[in-house]
This record gives structure tokens, C-alpha cells and sequence, in this order.
């Protein structure tokens, strides 16, 4: 038994360091280099290019394609994990994989099968123009991108949750006459609550990094349909690398930002829980 | 029953459709004024800053109208297809040719637009030379030295970057001179340059990025104009190299008839483009190392540009359509050198 | 059976109906445009396209890249999560909230950064080129940006499921003087086995299509490190739609296929996994 303690502590630590390794290496450093690179020129430069009149507009279309994503997709994550977890029905497997498939799609496929669809080429296109309508290299391209990358974030955290408190509580509720609404607002929210809202911080961390499809969509105009992602590169393509790191310690501030919310939130509901 | 949940999956699926329009309808909003969108490549963007600012002052003294210029720059071949696929370009200022006659063939630009501008629809003109390391350690003086074994070249993927198609064009006018039109000899020529590419990158910029901030190769193979952005942000690290003969690269410029047309604004958007040549313009080209077409001015920056090199134009290659069947399509000699 | 037993919960229809809805006009639309358009070519061209030297030679190195990167965020993400659920140590808070940085960071900039990192004269670069090992535009270098993409799908989905397992089978087998490794072979692996298959899968998938981050790290030599999707921008900006569609279905094809077997494994596993426990 003995013998056995110090074995395991000797794993223990040996886990611990390869970790701590691991996530140095290819988490820590990167940010490193983000940092020393913006911060190479001194501060006046930083904040030049962080309050750059573009680099503003592109945060602001940043912030209003999350948005917008994030809600699109609580929604659906919702319902359809709601749908699949409480009913049976043909197909589960395949609907499951298709809300799946976003996630593993080539970001440039996503980007190129809206522009099929919406763009010049399409046969919708001559319609969408006589309503007035531009998706394509416009903000609503920009943000069906961002809503396809993030699709099933949401859901994926709810379908387990939902799954291990099963139907019980919700069948009884409903047959003492209970509306579908305060089913769902007085029984099941309230265990969903943190799974909801830890999905719903993955979604907006994707959300605002997401560079391929949007890069697809976007047209990259200046001032219109730029997002900091696109801001970034267009920087560094145009020989600004300095600004370049800049405006992406915008992006890593507000994902660490996120990430420390999640975590005090996970802290918040483990607590509640026990 | 099953009437009610028939009923509740239509409003479902009305609800989710207008919820969907709504995020379409949703209006980018640009601003009062009239406002011209120009689509370019890369590296221009200091160019046009500057340049949109001395056509503001000039359209509202010539019409009393403000005129805001919204930017797009990106790879020139991407920039080109978007154009086709729906991106609202007044104005496009692109790479090369090649890129326009590409939205030519879509219909929305007439025929014959080189024409309606002088010096083939291109108001400034660059050439490519080679970036090295200061001192020049690996003794680069010309096309040939890239082929030596100690040499190791950056230069961007010809089929990602429009711009580095002149890249390849410019070794293939020496090759053609070297070796007499020997067409064997010539490729053999590209095949070994190629061979010594270290990284291929997918557009201008990322090349430059491997030669300068992490310090790949030995030469970059790059556009005079971007040459020189390199060397004035370290002078202390790089130089540049003239070889003996290069190609006239002419970045193109075309208004894309059926956008502004479309948009009416196609009497600003010629302008835009006519001003150009205008001698305030040349001059900002020319600070903006690109060769201005105006030979006055050019002559004016005798000390910055080196006139003697011997360049060639597109036409000595047989044109775009030519080159890119014959090099650069699948299965042309890019593809060839980089097969078995 | 199915007719007999009478839906209680209500709320099918509409939270269906949404679900059907949203799903076809931002997925299963747009996707199938993919397919008509690559259709447009006939059955021998598709094959030509797809079977070039050059597109071949993409599929492998974005194959086995991801799949390189994916085993290793296999093994290390189930580290991570042990290390995370099991052990109590300093610091241990800042790293559960460090991981899941990189879908939060933008692909490009992940992307320049770790070239900077593992180029020549870089602080990782310089300590392999001592060994003669190039990271940044070889194959390593790609596998090294899509571990960094990988890292939090493994993690993640093993760590609840290692938080929930019950510790009592665990109890009893150490009880019985059964080695640690074997505990782990035999009691926690095979729980922990779902989860792991779904992690590494949608791992593997989301590097199979990464692109931002690889660019900039790849070199992009065709036949050597030349991904698949850069094919497909290459193909679009040679204004070559139904090479890029094509090549884009095989890609959907096989995205698709990894994540539908990854689906029936984890069915089978479940199943065999409740029969044992009742």
C-alpha cells in the first residue's frame, strides 16, 4: 500500500508536469509572442492602432455578427436539443450528425457553399437584388458564416444535460396540466442553467475568432465588412505588423475575458450544485 | 392532435424563415454621401489612402459633392472573383490583366477596357527584383545566381498570388534571352530555380514575412515597390538587387461598367479612375515606389528607380490568355516542373 | 409500440419544426448546393479532378497531418482532463480556463504567431534546428498548428464524463490489489472510451479543414506541404469552380463519414456499456 501511495504521486506529478508543459508550450508562448510583438514599438503605436477609426468599425461588426450568431443559435440549441432528448423519433442518429457536421466542415467550404447559394452565380441572385437584398460580401454573409461555424455549440452542451435528468419531473408536470412554457421555464431551465450558459460562451469565443468563411464572405470593405479577425490579416498584409498584434490582443483580451467568466460561472454552478 | 402539431411545425418554420430575412434585410448602411467602392490587391493601400485623399478635394471642386472611397485589398485573383460573385465594386485596381479580362468575361465589364485609358489601363507600373541581406553575403547579382546550389529563394505560389505570376514571368524573359528561345533549356531553368524555393507562400505579403521577420532564404524574388517598403523599415538589414532584365509589371485598372452603372455613379468612377494620370497622382505613385506612367515625372525619380534594366512586357510573352494556358493552367509548366 | 405510447412532454412540433428549419437553410441548403454544382461535372471529370497528382498528394498531407495531430491531442487531452479532475494543485484553475483559448483566438493570428515561434530563429525553432529538426514549413509545423487548434475538443469531452464516473468500482478493485495500470486499463479507460472516440474525432475533423492557422505555417510546396483547402483556393482563384467544389465534396464526404462513424462507435460503446452495468 505504501509502495503504491508514492508510485501514484510520482504519476501525479509527472501528469501535472507533462500538462503544464503541454499547455505552456503551445498555449502560453503564442500569447508571449502576441504580447512582445504589440508592445515592440511602445505603447503610443499600440494605442494608435487600437483606437484606429477601422479597427473600431471592425470591433463593432465583431461584436454585432456574435451577437446576433449567439442568439440565432441559443435558439436552435434549444429547440433542438429540447426535440431530440424528449421525443423518439426516425432519424435521431442522422439529425444528430447533421448538427454536427458544421464543426468539421472546412471553414473555406462554409464560405464558398453561401456564396453558391447567394452569390452572382446563383439562380436566387437576380431575386435577391430586385428585393434589394446583398448577403453575400455584406453584413448578413458575415453573420450566416458565423452562425454556421458556431451551429452547434449550444446544443452539444445541452444534449447531455438534458439526457442525465430525464423526463420524469416533465411528464409528471405535464400531466397535472402544466403548459409546455412553465414546463420548461419552472423545471428544466433551472437545471440547463449552467450547461446554457457555459454553451453560450463557447459559441461567442468561436464567434468572434472565426477567420476562414467569414474571409470568404466578407469583400473585406474597409469601414463596412470588416471584422477584427479580417483587420488583422489585412494589417499584416499590408506591411503593418505591428498594428497587426495590436488589434489581436484586442481579440485574445476579450476571448481571456470570456474564458474567466466561464470559469467563475463553472465554479458558480458546481457550488450550487453541491 | 395531429392537426395542432401539423399547425405549430408551419409556424415554426414561417417563424424561423422571417427571422432569417430579417438578419438579410438588415442594411449595411453606408454613409450620405456618394460613396465609390475600390477593390484592389494588397499592397497598395498606402498608395490609395493618399491617393483618395487628393480625389476628394478635387471631385468637390469640381462637382461641390463629397466623395467617400471605401477600400477592399486583398490577393488579386480573390479580389477578382468576389467581384464576380457579387461584391459591389465601382472600381477595381488589381494585380494584373489577367484578373480583369476575368470579370470582362462575367459580363460586367465591357470589352475593351484597356483601351480607355492610356498606357493599357495601367497608370503606374513596378518590375521585380530581388531582396537580400544586407551586404549581399551570397553575392546575388542576377538571375543565374539563383540557381546555384548555397541559394535559397522565397518567393509566393504563382497560382495563389496574381502578383507572383510577374515573379515567374521575370525568370522566364532571362531564361528566354539565355538560353535563345530554347524552350527545354528554359524550363530546365525554372525547374532548378524553383527547386531552390525554400517556402512557397500563398500570396506576397506571407512571403515577405518568411524573408524578413523569419529570416528564410537568401533572396526574396519580390515587386520593386514592396522591395523598397522592406528596405526602408530596415535599412540596416536588407538591400536590394537590380538583375539585368526584368518585366514591366502593369497593375491594371478598370470601372466595372454594370456595378456602377447599377449604383449610378459611373461618371465618379471614371473620374476616379482619369485622375490617375493626373500629375499629383503620378507623383503619390511614385512616393509610393510605384513607376509612374507619366515619363516626365518618372524622370523625376531617375535616383530612386534604376531605368536601365531591359523589361519586358506582357506582350513579348504572346498575353495573359497565352501565359496562363501555357504555364500556369493545370498540367502547364508550373505544374510540369513541380511533377516527375 | 411506438403509435401506443402517447407523447406527454409537449412542444414536438415547434421545437422540431425550428430545428428542421434552421437546419436546412443554414446547413443542409447551401450544402447541397455543393453537390449540384460539383454535379455539373460528369462522373469521369470528377474523378480526374480529384485523382491529380497534386490534389492526391494535398489529401495525404492533410490526412495524416491532422491525423498526427489528433493522436496527439488523443493522449494529451486525456492527460489534461486527469490532471484537471483528479489532482489539486496551484494554478490548476488559470489552466482549466486556459484551455479552451484556442477556439477563442483567430486562426490567423494563432497562425503568425506560431511561425514566429517555430521558425529557425524562433524560441522553439532555435532549440530544434540544434538537432537538425525543421518545424515551421514542414509537415511538422502543420501538425504542430493543428495540435494547437485540436487542444480543447478531448479535453473537453472527457473531463465531465471523468468528473461524473463513480469511484466505487474504482474502491473495489484497488481493495482487491489490482495494479493502478491496470485499474485504468480496465476499470476507467473503457467509460472514458466514448468520450475519448468523440473528442478525437471532432478533433480530427475540424484539423482536417483548418486552414487560417496552416498557411502561414505550411510553406505551401506543392507535393510537400500543401493542404487541402489551399487546393481549393488555388482552384478558386484560378476561377476553376467545379475543380474547387469537387474537391470540396470530397473533403464534406469525408467529414461527414468521420463523424457518422464516430457516432455509431459511441452507440455500440454505450451499449455495451449499459448491458455490463445491469
Amino acid at each position: 500500500m505504501e509502495n503504491n501511495k508514492t508510485e501514484s504521486k510520482a504519476v501525479k506529478y509527472l501528469l501535472i508536469g507533462i500538462s503544464v508543459l503541454f499547455l505552456f508550450v503551445m498555449l502560453v508562448l503564442p500569447l508571449f509572442v502576441v504580447v512582445t510583438e504589440t508592445l515592440k514599438k511602445g505603447w503610443q503605436i499600440y494605442v494608435e492602432a487600437v483606437t484606429d477609426s477601422y479597427t473600431i468599425d471592425a470591433l463593432m461588426l465583431t461584436l454585432k455578427a456574435t451577437v446576433i450568431a449567439v442568439l440565432c443559435n441559443t435558439f436552435f440549441g434549444l429547440c433542438a436539443a429540447w426535440a431530440v432528448t424528449r421525443f423518439q423519433f426516425k432519424g435521431k442518429k442522422i439529425l444528430t450528425t447533421l448538427i454536427d457536421v458544421p464543426v468539421t466542415v472546412s471553414p473555406i467550404i462554409a464560405g464558398l457553399i453561401y456564396l453558391l447559394v447567394f452569390g452572382k452565380q446563383s439562380i436566387l441572385y437576380p431575386y435577391l437584388q430586385k428585393a434589394g437584398i446583398q448577403i453575400v460580401f455584406a453584413v448578413p454573409g458575415i453573420i450566416l458564416a458565423t452562425v454556421f461555424v458556431t451551429f452547434p455549440f449550444v446544443f452539444r452542451e445541452l444534449l447531455p444535460v438534458l439526457e442525465s435528468i430525464g423526463t420524469d419531473e416533465e411528464e409528471a408536470a405535464a400531466l397535472m396540466g402544466a403548459k409546455g412554457w412553465t414546463i420548461f421555464s419552472k423545471i428544466t431551465f433551472p437545471h440547463i442553467k449552467w450547461a446554457l450558459l457555459y454553451g453560450i460562451v463557447l459559441c461567442t469565443a468561436r464567434a468572434m475568432g472565426e477567420f476562414g468563411a467569414v474571409s470568404v464572405l466578407s469583400g473585406h470593405l474597409r469601414g463596412l465588412t470588416n471584422t477584427l479577425p479580417l483587420h488583422v490579416e489585412i494589417l499584416f498584409n499590408e506591411f503593418q505588423y505591428v498594428p497587426a498584434f495590436a488589434v489581436s490582443s484586442i481579440l485574445v483580451i476579450m476571448a481571456v475575458i470570456l474564458l474567466i467568466i466561464r470559469s467563475i460561472m463553472e465554479h458558480r454552478g458546481k457550488k450550487e450544485e453541491a | 392532435m395531429k392537426k395542432k402539431k401539423f399547425r405549430n411545425l408551419c409556424l415554426a418554420a414561417v417563424l424561423g424563415i422571417a427571422g432569417f430575412a430579417g438578419i438579410c434585410s438588415y442594411d449595411a448602411g453606408a454613409g450620405t454621401n456618394v460613396h465609390i467602392i475600390n477593390v484592389s490587391y494588397d499592397p497598395t493601400r498606402e498608395l490609395y489612402e493618399s491617393y483618395n485623399k487628393i480625389f476628394k478635394e478635387h471631385w468637390k471642386e469640381k462637382t461641390g459633392q463629397d466623395v467617400d472611397v471605401i477600400q477592399s485589398h486583398g490577393g488579386s485573383g480573390k479580389q477578382a472573383l468576389e467581384v464576380i460573385n457579387g461584391l459591389q465594386a465601382d472600381v477595381v485596381t488589381l494585380a494584373l490583366e489577367y484578373d480583369i479580362d476575368a470579370i470582362e468575361n462575367s459580363g460586367m465589364i465591357r470589352d475593351r477596357w484597356k483601351e480607355e485609358l492610356p498606357d493599357d489601363s495601367a497608370p503606374y507600373t513596378s518590375t521585380i527584383v530581388f531582396l537580400v541581406r544586407k551586404g549581399n553575403p551570397k553575392n546575388i547579382q542576377d538571375w543565374n545566381d539563383l540557381i546555384r546550389d548555397d541559394v535559397d529563394v522565397i518567393t509566393p505560389n504563382p497560382k495563389t498570388s496574381g502578383g507572383a505570376r510577374w515573379n515567374y514571368l521575370a525568370a522566364w524573359a532571362y531564361a528566354q534571352k539565355q538560353y535563345d528561345g530554347d524552350e527545354a533549356q528554359m524550363e530546365n531553368f525554372i525547374k532548378n530555380l524553383y527547386q531552390n524555393v525554400l517556402v512557397l507562400d500563398s500570396g506576397a505579403r506571407s512571403a515577405t514575412t518568411s524573408f524578413v521577420e523569419n529570416g528564410q532564404g537568401d533572396v526574396l524574388i519580390a515587386w520593386e515597390n514592396e522591395a523598397f517598403l522592406s528596405v526602408t523599415d530596415d535599412p540596416d538589414e536588407f538591400e536590394i538587387v537590380n538583375p539585368s532584365i526584368s518585366v514591366l509589371a502593369q497593375p491594371s485598372v478598370a470601372v466595372v461598367d454594370e456595378v456602377a452603372e447599377n449604383r449610378g455613379t459611373e461618371e465618379v468612377s471614371r473620374e476616379y479612375l482619369n485622375y490617375l494620370y493626373s500629375d499629383e497622382a503620378q507623383r503619390i505613385a511614385a512616393q509610393n515606389y510605384y513607376r509612374p506612367v507619366n515619363k516626365q515625372i518618372l524622370n523625376e525619380y531617375k535616383d530612386v528607380f534604376d531605368l536601365s534594366m531591359e523589361l519586358k512586357t506582357i506582350d513579348d510573352f504572346g498575353g495573359w490568355q497565352e501565359v496562363q494556358q501555357k504555364h500556369f493552367a493545370d498540367g502547364g509548366v508550373f505544374d510540369r516542373i513541380y511533377g516527375n | 409500440m411506438k403509435k401506443s405510447k402517447k407523447r406527454v412532454i409537449p412542444g414536438f412540433g415547434l421545437t422540431m419544426g425550428v430545428t428542421i428549419t434552421m437546419l436546412s437553410i443554414i446547413v443542409l441548403i447551401p450544402l447541397a448546393s455543393l453537390v449540384v454544382y460539383s454535379s455539373q461535372l460528369g462522373l469521369k471529370e470528377f474523378f480526374e479532378v480529384i485523382t491529380r497528382k497534386r490534389v492526391l498528394s494535398s489529401f495525404y498531407v492533410s490526412f495524416i497531418t491532422a491525423l498526427g495531430a489528433s493522436l496527439v491531442n488523443a493522449v494529451m487531452g486525456l492527460i489534461l482532463a486527469w490532471v484537471l479532475v483528479r489532482y489539486e494543485f496551484p494554478g490548476k484553475r488559470i489552466m482549466d480556463g486556459m484551455i479552451e483559448l484556442p477556439f477563442a483566438l483567430p486562426t490567423a493570428v494563432a497562425g503568425i504567431s506560431l511561425t514566429s515561434l517555430t521558425a529557425d530563429q524562433g524560441l522553439i525553432g532555435s532549440f530544434f534546428a540544434k538537432f537538425g529538426i525543421k518545424i515551421a514549413y514542414t509537415k511538422l509545423g502543420i501538425t504542430f498548428a493543428l495540435i494547437f487548434v485540436g487542444i480543447p475538443f478531448v479535453a473537453r469531452a472527457v473531463q465531465p464524463v471523468l468528473e461524473k464516473l463513480d469511484g466505487s468500482y474504482e474502491e473495489a478493485a484497488r481493495v482487491m490489489g489490482a495494479k493502478p495500470g491496470l485499474i485504468f486499463r480496465r476499470v476507467i479507460l473503457p467509460e472514458l472510451l466514448p468520450p475519448l472516440l468523440t473528442g478525437t474525432g471532432l478533433a480530427f475533423g475540424r484539423c482536417l479543414g483548418e486552414y487560417g492557422s496552416v498557411v502561414f505555417i505550411a510553406g505551401n510546396r506543392p507535393y510537400e506541404t500543401e493542404i487541402t483547402p489551399l487546393i481549393i483556393m488555388s482552384e478558386l482563384q484560378e476561377f476553376d469552380y467545379q475543380s474547387a467544389t469537387s474537391i470540396a465534396l470530397v473533403m464534406l464526404i469525408a467529414s461527414f463519414l468521420i463523424l457518422f462513424l464516430m457516432n455509431l462507435m459511441q452507440a455500440r460503446n454505450s451499449k455495451r456499456l449499459r448491458g455490463g452495468a445491469i
